[in-house]
């Protein structure tokens, strides 16, 4: 981690969602190489922040900056930011009736490249990449997360994920709805990603992902706000201990 | 005007000068035989005289013509633009030559151009066992296999048949749509000319498809093909038809008569993309008859067209009999798509299922008008429909209108109907992943029309997804 220019921040963005802000002024940076990760309780405005960034038309962004490399996020749509490097992995991926999960994902990466992949080589990363998320070949031809299981969807967002080869991935949710095996399966998936070249951001209510992923820096969400950060031992306290006792902490220096 | 203006003009014009370039064009021709606009008993007796027709087939288009004059335009579907067709502006008969080709070479260069830019010939060498081409109404080159021809495939064009194979034509003309069946069938059986004589003798599977293409060339052309297909027992048959016309200011009128016959066990597939410009109306009688343990299915797309008023029917006669028909229609700006399906289940064990797909964009309107009728002795029948109807844009239409009639209670019927749009959240998913919104609704749409173009020969879900394409572009719904 030589390199200590970030790679992608974001400066008191505020969101709003039918009008009602639900977001209230948070900012972070992601230097290349770097896990980060975002926990918070339900509702604490994680997964509203996640969708705005990546541009979701229902999230927006009334205040505030966001940058990927030299792009000014803000100003580029969903589709744009995707072909900047932002990736979002969804909590609930959405059913695409009709089309192959194989033709879904050479459409997106013909997307990216501005041409159609040589299929051989396409064929040939997308099978390995399959292969190693234990995802069956199977699958490749059946209508994209059409009557998938949870862990299949996001067993799918990871090899999402790894074929476009994002610089800054936001993974909302990832570890909800695994069993251990799966949560497993993912977490490699992500470990095997990530580079020096690349950035993570983890959105997640439980630790347990932290097991597996390694995040170098914690930030507590509560409220749509960012009340603390930390490092990897601020999540095992999390774990432990709830979100009750930051609430309380934040009481008392309120009334300090 | 403004119209330069308005996106929906401009998106409308951009549709049509590909239609134009692809399909719109027309050829200037010095027909064989151009007859008067209209009809009346004196244009039924010029047709029946220049096709040198028995009498007894005079003597039932003179019948069919009465039958058509005396019925009223329906009073149900879409009445308005059916009030604005004049039948007395329509061409009824054009010979465009004297005498069918049987080698590309033999037909006039103008009329081979057309055909050439429309793929035929080239479709015909690659993947097709038999090739019948239509132009205004006369079949003007028709083709078969020599190998369909030693296993004793007939395919002709209906007014050779009608010669060469009298008995047959006379054994099952009119018997499966009576003249008295709709208005339109009895203005067919008065006027035809062209179609298709498919005959497959017992147990001969015909596994390279058939196809017949028909071509509307002239302005206010009235085209009226008669195809009849019989497959006996046993045997096998895919039958394609594709159309086009040029695009014209002043409207055409394409009423077709299609029947079926599915002799005993034997299985028929009729596949038809039909892709006429927006001033044809499309008012065609489809109808099958399919015999014990016979299976007959309707692929029927519908992309063109001003009006499409068009609902395929299979009767289930024999016991064990199967129905499948697979509807689907597109609606674009000025479009109005009533398509459909009918199954009359009249034998036990007998099953059908009935899928539409409708797409309706801009002002489009789709609609689905069906019909399952359950005899009392079809006994342990089984039927299924399911309605899909997708919307683009808030103008866009669609309406459904099932009708069940069930006399047993020894049956199992389900119906399923869906409207859907194309979702915000689909669109962020596709999206986010990085295609332009244009790319995410057509894969979306594609993948809508999944189950219909997987039924179809390769060649033709290209150009099916090419055409929806075409259809999309530019729209930000």
């Amino acid at each position: 981690m030589a390199d200590r220019k970030p790679l992608f921040g974001f400066r008191d963005i505020h969101v709003e969602v039918e009008g009602k802000e639900v977001v209230n002024g948070v900012s972070l940076e992601i230097c290349p190489g770097e896990i980060h990760a975002i926990m918070g309780p339900n509702g604490s405005g994680k997964s509203s922040l996640s969708n705005a960034l990546m541009g979701h038309p229902g999230y927006a962004i009334a205040k505030g900056e966001a940058y990927l490399d030299e792009h000014n996020l803000l100003k580029l749509s969903a589709d744009e930011r995707s072909r900047a490097g932002l990736f979002l992995a969804f909590q609930y991926p959405l059913a695409i009736p009709g089309v192959t999960v194989a033709n879904f994902m050479r459409t997106a990466v013909k997307s990216h490249r501005g041409k159609d992949a040589d299929m051989s080589d396409f064929r040939k990363s997308f099978f390995k990449e399959m292969e190693d998320l234990s995802i069956d070949r199977s699958f490749a031809t059946r209508y994209l997360n059409e009557g998938f299981s949870g862990g299949e969807k996001k067993r799918v967002e990871i090899l999402q994920m790894a074929m476009l080869n994002p610089k800054i991935a936001l993974l909302d949710e990832t570890d909800s709805g695994l069993d251990i095996d799966a949560l497993k399966t993912v977490s490699d998936g992500i470990n095997r990603f990530h580079s020096d070249n690349n950035g993570i951001l983890l959105v997640t209510h439980y630790q347990r992902l932290l097991n597996y992923v390694r995040p170098h820096h914690v930030h507590v969400m509560m409220h749509g706000r960012f009340v603390k950060a930390g490092g990897p031992d601020l999540a095992l306290q999390l774990e432990e201990k709830g979100y009750d006792w930051i609430e309380q902490e934040m009481r008392e220096e309120a009334e300090a | 005007m403004a119209d330069s203006t308005n996106p929906q003009n401009e998106k409308l014009s951009s549709l049509n000068t590909d239609y134009a370039a692809k399909y719109g064009f027309h050829d200037p021709v010095d027909y064989f035989h151009k007859g008067a606009k209209g009809i009346n008993h004196g244009v039924v007796e010029m047709i029946s005289r220049m096709k040198k027709e028995p009498k007894w087939m005079a003597e039932r288009r003179h019948e069919a013509l009465d039958i058509f004059l005396s019925k009223p335009m329906p009073l149900w579907g879409n009445t308005k633009l059916l009030s604005e067709i004049d039948l007395t502006d329509i061409y009824y008969f054009m010979k465009p030559v004297e005498e069918q080709s049987k080698s590309w070479d033999d037909v006039p260069d103008y009329i081979k151009r057309t055909f050439d830019r429309l793929g035929i010939p080239e479709a015909e060498r690659r993947f097709l066992g038999g090739v019948s081409a239509q132009y205004e109404s006369e079949v003007v080159y028709h083709s078969m296999r020599e190998e369909l021809k030693k296993q004793g495939v007939i395919f002709l064009d209906m007014d050779s048949a009608l010669r060469e194979q009298e008995e047959t034509v006379r054994h099952y003309f009119g018997t499966i749509i009576p003249s008295t069946d709709n208005k339109f069938a009895a203005l067919n059986t008065a006027a035809w000319s062209g179609g298709s004589f498919i005959y497959i003798p017992p147990g001969l599977n015909v596994k390279i498809p058939l196809q017949a293409y028909f071509r509307i060339n002239a302005e206010n052309m009235g085209q009226f093909e008669r195809t009849l297909i019989i497959a006996d027992k046993g045997s096998r048959i895919h039958y394609i038809e594709g159309c086009t016309a040029p695009i014209y200011s002043t409207d055409s009128l394409h009423a077709a008569v299609v029947e079926v016959i599915a002799l005993e066990g034997s299985y028929i597939r009729y596949t038809t993309i039909q892709n006429w410009s927006r001033n044809v109306f499309n008012l065609v009688t489809k109808r099958a008859s399919a015999y014990r343990n016979a299976t007959v299915e309707w692929i029927d797309g519908n992309i063109g067209s001003r009006l499409s008023m068009k609902y395929p029917c299979i009767q289930l006669l024999g016991e064990g009999a199967k129905a499948e028909v697979l509807s689907v229609a597109l609606a674009g700006a000025g479009q109005h798509q009533d398509a459909g399906a009918k199954v009359i289940h009249a034998a036990p064990n007998t099953s059908s299922r009935i899928t539409s797909k409708s797409i309706s964009k801009d002002d489009g309107r789709a609609s689905y008008r069906g019909l399952v009728k359950i005899h009392k002795n079809a006994v342990n029948s089984k039927a299924s429909v399911q309605c899909d109807a997708l919307l683009i844009g808030e103008q866009a239409r669609s309406d459904t209108y099932p009708t069940m009639e069930i006399d047993n209670d020894q049956v199992r019927v389900e119906h399923e109907a869906r409207v859907s749009k194309v979702a915000e959240e689909q669109l962020f998913y596709l999206t986010s992943r990085g295609l332009s919104e244009d790319e995410a609704r057509l894969l979306i749409i594609n993948g809508f029309m999944e189950p219909f173009t997987k039924e179809l020969p390769m060649e033709y879900a290209v150009e099916l997804n090419r055409l929806i394409e075409l259809e999309m572009e530019g729209n930000v719904g």
